[in-house]
């Protein structure tokens, strides 16, 4: 698929039953096992023998579903609630998504525990591979003919598997951590890298390559990313992305906090997208619990959103810049976070991880004076984005730099399960924002930048753009806001509405459990994905019917971006992948969860 | 007191010169260190070292103090010879090369009659100091950094050397005092040489490895490339060779084009370093504000520039000066 043969994007269809009318009709209506859920769209359990065929078959529909959204597992050995499913240990579920359709299919597979093996989709989708692996690491599940099944995400070292439900979720379950000597060095031996075990030579026919190690601990890796080149001078034969180093198991820890306790966690996700990183996950809660929320909330959750996208849109510009060699404009961006931080910390008293919505609604209302600062940012920012492109983005130097560079196409940007600006930059009009609305963006005026070639330069000027729509959209909130209460009438809001309670004593002893033991959200799956600063972040929950969640699971965008680094690169200098990394806007804290 | 002759007096008079000229420039080297932050700051909205004494100034002292007393440390698997080598030839090369320059009509360390050759020898000379680093370093960022580095320095120093022919063309001889005078007498040659100037004053920007040109270097790319494994006084010896580069090739755009110690249309000549200070001083800050706006271009890029564009540029230039001499005779 080119760039021009998707140019307008249905309206978003939720619950999509047409394509399950196809597969009934290809494989028979027994083949599945339906499962009702509040995700949004179908799911579908299928036996392990036909899964790749069911696979291929909709990867090659008419209107195919050409993106391979998310693909992970589910220990299901303690799941209570769960009549009408298939018997299962572990389970493991394709989140396909459509472009063309703008619509979604989950397809699951039921795993007993003496069997845990898969067939690789990596065949059909190239983005398979992490994931594949991923599942592998966290849960042990073998996937049979992958090309390359290691540990992805825990040390090559590592003993266990740690999203099953028998291994602890906390460090003081463990014994205590000692490192001798021998240890240290057969960890050490354990990162070292051998071009073999990739299938990389190590020298061609008139040269011998050079293996450098950039990273984990490299100025223009944007955190603790390591990748390994293959050099044949300064020209990048082939390389190896390797993440983990940030690993930090956030959603083992989903499953040991309560609903409430677990949204400060969300915000340390992408930990530039301060409260955008709240929303999918409440959204998702508030779907699971029946939570409709006044418009006001919606209001309110939009602009902050908005405003941590120049948040982040402003330190990657200035951090791109910075990659092409120019160390001034940082300084100047910098500068323009601080007064965005001002309005942000007036409204919600916090400034990098404000952890500020609530389900059902936001901590608090909105401070007196608010509007007036909103304003002065608003009329602020214009003429200095104008200043950086003029200034920065138009100089000649910096497109050379970054002109032609990594360029990728729509198709190549699809299979790879590219999302956001990346995307976008490719020609693609796909922004949630406008194609599948959430939280009221369907009564915003505000354009979705494009841009065709798909190179390092145009990624950016896609996020220039973002940057002036975003500021039409917070100026539109301050404008337009709504009266009402700051918080969904509802018993399963946090923290609960306390108005009653000294009136009833029902109403006391269950803000009390509330409080103490936080809300039980109904069994049931739920599922929300937001345009995020970087791509698409969603988040899949699985509620057992108790005051945790039995399974959430966190879709970043820059895990799939790093994946496809590789197929880009190959090819390239040393000083295009700098510039291809700056381009990408990636924090390893969203890769690595 | 037979032995003291007139000539004796004469001699040591040039030794203290000499002496004093070659302090005032390795302190205004180390000195930029700070001016350089300073600068930067200002231009970056943001304050700079200013912490050390009334604006900072004592930055310097602070600085040196750390460096020597950080640990003198070789790597293991360096070469210790040539590790230890670079940093000196990185320092000592481009200071040799100010010996030649002419402060005032009266101060100087040499009046070579073949200046400008020992200026083109000395900087081809400091190529070696970012070779030896790189190789003896060990490692694979510094290796990079000095292959980047031979491959620019070669390409900018064949058209550097071309970019001056002009002048000496016109004077007709390679001492900086000459061209100096023929300045004074005929015009400053920033007019009749203005292309030589433009490639000059790049290639000297590329022989400093001064940013945009800092591809050995280039932080965001090699990590520092071929200084990279050198740490205290080693690294404070680059760092030093790398600002006595800046004011050398500021020194000499200003004597080879701007008059030297002339002040503009003749005027005030008894302030000779007064003048040529200040326009040293001028260059200096041009250096700094190119690396505070410009972003870097790829290494290939850099070296396409040099032979596509700035080398056929000084041959021009070279072709229609000799003609102008020839039509002059």
């Amino acid at each position: 698929m080119t760039a021009d043969s998707v140019l307008s994007i249905p309206p978003y269809k939720a619950d999509d039953q047409d394509v399950v009318a196809e597969l009934n009709s290809r494989f028979g209506a027994e083949t599945f096992t339906v499962q009702s859920t509040c995700t949004d769209m179908p799911v579908l359990w299928v036996a392990r023998e036909k899964l790749i065929e069911v696979l291929r078959f909709l990867r090659n529909l008419p209107r195919p579903y050409v993106m391979l959204y998310d693909l992970h597992g589910v220990d299901e050995r303690l799941r209570t609630q769960r009549r009408g499913l298939p018997e299962a240990d572990f389970s493991v579920f394709y989140h396909l998504l459509s472009i063309e359709r703008n619509s979604d299919v989950m397809i699951k597979v039921a795993l007993k525990e003496g069997d845990l093996k898969l067939p690789s989709a990596t065949g059909i989708w190239p983005n398979a591979n992490w994931y594949e692996r991923e599942i592998w690491d966290m849960y042990g599940i073998h996937i049979e003919g992958h090309p390359h099944l290691t540990r992805i995400l825990m040390p090559p070292t590592w003993e266990g598997h740690p999203l099953r439900k028998d291994y602890p979720a906390r460090a003081t379950e463990f014994d205590p951590y000692s490192l001798s000597a021998a240890k240290q060095d057969l960890e050490q031996e354990a990162l070292r890298f051998k071009p073999e075990e990739w299938g990389m030579k190590r020298g061609g026919e008139h040269e011998d390559f050079m293996f450098l190690n950039l990273g984990p601990n490299h100025p223009s890796a944007h955190g603790a990313f390591r990748i390994i080149l293959q050099l044949d001078g300064e020209e990048i034969v082939d390389c190896v992305p390797e993440i983990g180093y940030h690993h930090r198991g956030a959603e083992k820890m989903a499953e040991r906090q309560s609903w409430h306790s677990f949204i400060p966690y969300t915000d340390r996700i992408d930990y530039l997208g301060g409260v955008m990183n709240n929303l999918p996950y409440v959204l998702a809660v508030e779907k699971l619990a029946g939570i409709k929320v006044p418009q006001r909330v919606d209001v309110i959750r939009v602009m902050m959103a908005e405003f941590f996208r120049i948040l982040n849109h402003l330190l990657y510009l200035g951090t791109y810049i910075q990659d092409v060699g120019a160390m001034t404009p940082v300084f100047f961006t910098f500068t323009d976070r601080q007064r965005a931080y001002k309005v942000v910390e007036a409204i919600t008293g916090f400034r990098l991880h404000p952890a500020w919505y609530r389900i059902g609604g936001v901590a608090h209302d909105l401070p007196r004076g608010w509007d007036a600062l909103v304003k002065e940012f608003v009329e602020w920012m214009p003429k200095r984005l104008d200043e950086y492109e003029k200034a920065a983005l138009q100089n000649s130097i910096l497109r050379g730099r970054t002109m032609d560079v990594a360029r990728y196409d729509t198709r190549q940007a699809l299979e790879w399960g590219v999302t956001g600006a990346g995307l976008r930059a490719t020609g693609l009009d796909f922004d949630l924002r406008k194609a599948r609305p959430y939280s009221g963006y369907e009564n915003f005026e505000f354009e979705v930048p494009l841009a065709h070639n798909g190179d390092a330069y145009d990624r950016c000027m896609v996020k220039l753009g973002e940057m002036r729509q975003s500021l039409r959209i917070i100026e539109q909130c301050r404008r337009n806001m709504p009266e009402g209460p700051y918080k969904a009438d509802h018993p399963l809001t946090t923290p609960p509405p306390k108005e009653r309670t000294l009136q009833h004593i029902e109403t006391l002893i269950t803000h009390f459990l509330q409080v103490s033991w936080g809300p039980v959200m109904p069994a049931n799956e739920s599922f929300q994905m937001i345009e995020a600063t970087k791509g698409i972040n969603s988040y899949y929950l699985t509620s057992d019917g108790s005051t945790m969640s039995y399974r959430t699971r966190i879709r970043t965008p820059s895990y799939a971006h790093l994946q496809q680094i590789p197929s880009v690169i190959r090819g390239s200098m040393v000083a295009d992948l700098i510039a291809y990394l700056g381009s990408i806007d990636f924090v390893m804290a969203d890769v690595d969860r | 007191m037979s032995w003291i002759t007139p000539e004796l007096i004469e001699i040591v008079v040039a030794i203290l010169k000499a002496i004093v000229i070659l302090l005032v420039v390795v302190v205004c080297g180390a000195l930029l260190s700070f001016i350089e932050r300073r600068l930067l700051g200002l231009w970056q909205d943001r304050y700079g070292p200013n912490r050390v004494g009334p604006f900072g100034m004592f930055q310097l002292g602070a600085d040196m103090l750390k460096m020597f007393f950080k640990e003198d440390w070789t790597p293991p698997f360096a070469d210790r010879l040539i590790f230890t080598l670079a940093p000196i030839v990185a320092m000592s090369a481009l200071l040799m090369a100010f010996a030649v320059v002419p402060v005032t009509p009266t101060w100087g360390v040499a009046d070579l009659n073949i200046g400008l050759l020992f200026f083109f020898a000395m900087a081809g000379l400091a190529v070696y100091a970012v070779l030896f680093a790189g190789w003896s370093s060990n490692n694979k960022f510094a290796l990079l950094g000095s292959l980047r580095a031979s491959a620019q320095t070669i390409s900018y120093e064949v058209f550097m050397a071309l970019a001056l022919m002009g002048i000496v063309a016109q004077t007709g001889s390679f001492n900086m005092r000459d061209i100096v005078e023929y300045q004074a007498q005929h015009t400053w040659f920033i007019i009749p040489q203005f292309l030589g100037f433009c490639t000059f004053f790049i290639a000297g920007v590329a022989v400093t490895h001064r940013h945009p040109f800092d591809q050995p270097e280039a932080e965001q790319e090699l990590a520092d490339g071929y200084h990279i494994e050198y740490a205290g006084m080693k690294w404070g010896m680059f760092f030093v060779g790398e600002y006595i580069g800046i004011v050398l090739i500021s020194a000499l755009l200003v004597t080879l084009f701007f008059g030297g110690w002339h002040g503009p249309f003749g005027i005030l000549p008894q302030l000779s370093f007064i003048w040529f200070a200040l326009k040293t001083a001028f260059f200096i800050m041009l250096f700094i504000l190119l690396r505070a706006s410009l972003p870097r271009p790829r290494y290939d890029q850099v070296m396409a520039f040099s032979w596509k564009f700035c080398l056929p540029l000084t041959l021009l230039n070279l072709l229609v000066t000799g003609a102008f001499v020839l039509a002059a005779q």
